[in-house]
């Protein structure tokens, strides 16, 4: 299994970005995720099912719940999770220094 | 090609430092950070406020082509020392990480070119390590974002 690619196709959704995003802070069930989207709930957990088969989200059955979180060791394993932290701002004050050299 | 901004983030430090070089006057970057239809053009996002003085706030909203609200940040501004620092508070709306406090100190390096050092403290390790991890999914979601919007623009 090309693991690499099965990550990038999984960050390749704007839902399941959203859900990673979502997940960056807190712990959350199916529900809980699922009602902060305008999308059917199966369709949300088919995004669910696909993060956590390539293993960017871990899960534990709670009761009747299942409880989601990020998994940072994955996250950590399949880049240098700094990077595109550090290329966000790199192209913003890529931009800002071309939007400034008009003004002098 | 050298890499001109640098984040520092030390292992269980509850801060990231970011440091970028620019080849800009230092009157030229601070105006940067000082005038709104600026802000607005290098940050992509819409400044609703922006008073640049002790006490002052500041309020930045990103809404997407839909008009859906996509980002929402505010904050205070405790010094504001022109051409010299800003030190503010930030805080992203309906999101569960905690305000953030910022230093940013800016440097005359020579007659043109200019150096910006932010240090960004978090309220908890754990909130720092989630917010690096953040641009991952979000930046990933800001590129696509902004490839979509210059994708609509060829149209």
């Amino acid at each position: 299994m090309n693991l690499r690619r099965d990550v990038f196709q999984a960050i390749a959704d704007p839902t399941r970005r959203a859900i990673l995003l979502l997940l960056a802070s807190q712990t959350m069930t199916a529900g809980a995720i699922a009602a902060n989207f305008d999308t059917a709930r199966p369709t949300v957990s088919k995004h669910l099912q696909i993060l956590t088969e390539c293993e960017l989200l871990k899960y534990e059955q709670t009761g009747r719940e299942i409880y989601y979180h990020l998994n940072p060791k994955k996250m950590k394993e399949i880049a240098d999770y700094i990077e595109p932290f550090r290329k966000m701002w790199d192209d913003r004050f890529n931009k800002l220094e071309s939007v400034m050299k008009k003004y002098k | 090609m050298e890499r001109k901004t640098k984040v520092n983030a030390e292992n269980g430090k509850q801060e990231i430092v970011i440091t970028r070089e620019f080849d800009l006057p230092l009157e030229l970057l601070f105006k940067a950070y000082v005038e709104p239809e600026i802000v607005e053009q290098w940050m992509g996002t819409k400044v609703l406020k922006l008073e640049n003085k002790k006490h002052g706030s500041y309020q930045f909203k990103t809404t997407d082509a839909q008009g859906n609200v996509v980002f929402q940040a505010n904050g205070v501004i405790h010094e504001f020392v022109p051409d010299q620092k800003i030190t503010r508070t930030f805080e992203m709306e309906n999101s569960t990480f905690p305000v953030q406090l910022e230093f940013l100190e800016f440097e005359k390096l020579s007659a043109d070119t200019s150096k910006l050092t932010m240090q960004i403290v978090y309220k908890t390790v754990a909130d720092r390590d989630n917010l690096l991890r953040l641009p991952f999914a979000y930046g990933i979601n800001m590129a696509h974002d902004r490839l979509q919007a210059i994708v609509n623009k060829l149209k």
